[in-house]
């Protein structure tokens, strides 16, 4: 039918793996921001959710990485990580490989994306899956955009994968959810591991509740590298996100750095009905 | 020397449950199957997680591995900033770290 749903979440392993070495309201209200995020995606009534994510090395490797990927399998398992270490047991997540099928032809159109029927996912997915469908309930067709193992494929090219995307939502008869989940500024994975660019956050997610395509196209890879760590790469995913809901505005509804999860922790939601 | 193939292994080994139980049973089988050098070799087995750090291995897969090894986050993070100070800078790839010191 179309895209009843969109937004943006933070995927930080430490959200679930380290709620209890953080300060107790950064968890109360980042976890009220997501559940916040389950009822307005409950609400718009989904038969799918597609998570466009920034896996790392779950699936995909420096052997044959494709630049963007469509799961379509039956079922997914994750996490990959220790499920003790990310706090989220492991779990089979149900697939909709029919509608994959369907979504994967008419993106192909535009984007000449891969497709998986076997898929783990990692933090990156069971991160955003734990808050917004933590029953597991609902189909997942995962989506990924290397934001790890360079070379990258180009913003501009992000915001094409998005709006292939949203001419396949539209061509199926199914109510499709949108999530794009990362970053945004962080050095994840290192010793710097939380520090946070809050003003540059602050300034990408303008740009991106503006859906301003000319603002968030304009980041080059070689300064967002410098200015928002390896894990700023991950901006694809809410340029994508942009780039399906090219015209409309978004609302950010919670940002707020906190250095224990690794991440300026973010929900944006779209708001599909205005316009830009 | 060998970079990819030490990532390579690990990404593997992170992934796989199956892998997992075998190395744990014999470390050097699994490892003979990757173009891994005597320096590479030692790290993965102890494992040496700053050291793997310091040869260049991507965050995320080093992340995931020490996660395996059992390695709470604290741990984790400061066999990273000891390597740095026993054997300075990061050699290779994404994961070169700024100052050292973060935020945590
Ligand atoms: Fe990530």
């Amino acid at each position: 039918m179309s895209l009843v749903f969109a937004g943006v979440c933070s995927h930080g392993p430490g959200i679930t793996g380290r709620s209890a070495m953080a300060d107790p309201d950064d968890v109360a209200t980042l976890y009220a921001a997501m559940d916040g995020m389950r009822e307005a995606l409950q609400a718009s009534r989904p038969d799918a959710l597609l998570v466009i994510a920034a896996e790392h090395f779950a699936n995909f490797f420096m052997n044959n990485m494709p630049a963007y990927c469509i799961g379509m399998g039956e079922e997914y398992e994750g996490p990959i990580e220790d499920p003790e270490w990310l706090g989220v047991p492991r779990t089979l997540v149900p697939g909709a490989p029919d509608l994959s099928r369907r979504i994967i032809e008419r993106t192909l159109q535009e984007v000449d994306v891969a497709y998986a029927q076997e898929w783990k996912f990692d933090h990156g997915i069971m991160v955003p899956l734990h808050f917004l469908t933590p029953r597991y309930d609902l189909p997942i067709i995962p989506v990924n955009i290397n934001c790890q193992g360079p070379p990258l494929t180009p913003l501009h090219r992000a915001w094409t994968f998005g709006q292939a995307l949203r001419k396949a939502c539209e061509a199926v008869p199914e109510r499709i959810a949108l999530v794009g989940t990362g970053g945004i500024s962080h050095w994840p994975a290192t010793p710097d591991s939380g520090r946070i660019n809050a003003a540059w956050d602050r300034e990408f997610l303008e740009r991106w509740a503006a859906n301003d395509r000319e603002g968030l196209l304009a980041y080059t890879d070689e300064q967002t590298y410098f200015d928002a760590g390896q894990g700023g790469f991950e901006i694809r995913t809410y340029i994508a996100v942009a780039g399906a809901t090219e015209g409309c505005t978004a609302k950010v509804h919670y940002y707020r750095p906190i250095p224990i999860f690794a991440v300026g922790c973010t929900v944006g939601i779209v708001n599909l009905e205005a316009q830009a | 020397m060998s970079l990819y193939y030490l990532q390579k292994v690990l990404y593997e080994l992170n992934r796989d449950p199956g892998l997992q139980d075998k190395f744990r049973v014999d470390k050097a089988a699994v490892l003979a199957g990757y173009k891994l050098d005597e320096e590479e070799i030692e790290a993965v087995k102890k494992p040496d997680i700053g050291l793997l750090y310091i040869l260049g291995v991507n965050g995320q897969i080093l992340m995931h591995y020490a996660a395996m090894c059992g390695y709470t986050w604290p741990r984790y993070i400061q066999a990273m900033r000891d390597a740095l100070a026993e054997h300075g800078n990061v050699r290779a790839g994404l994961y070169v770290t700024t100052d050292g010191k973060g935020a945590i």
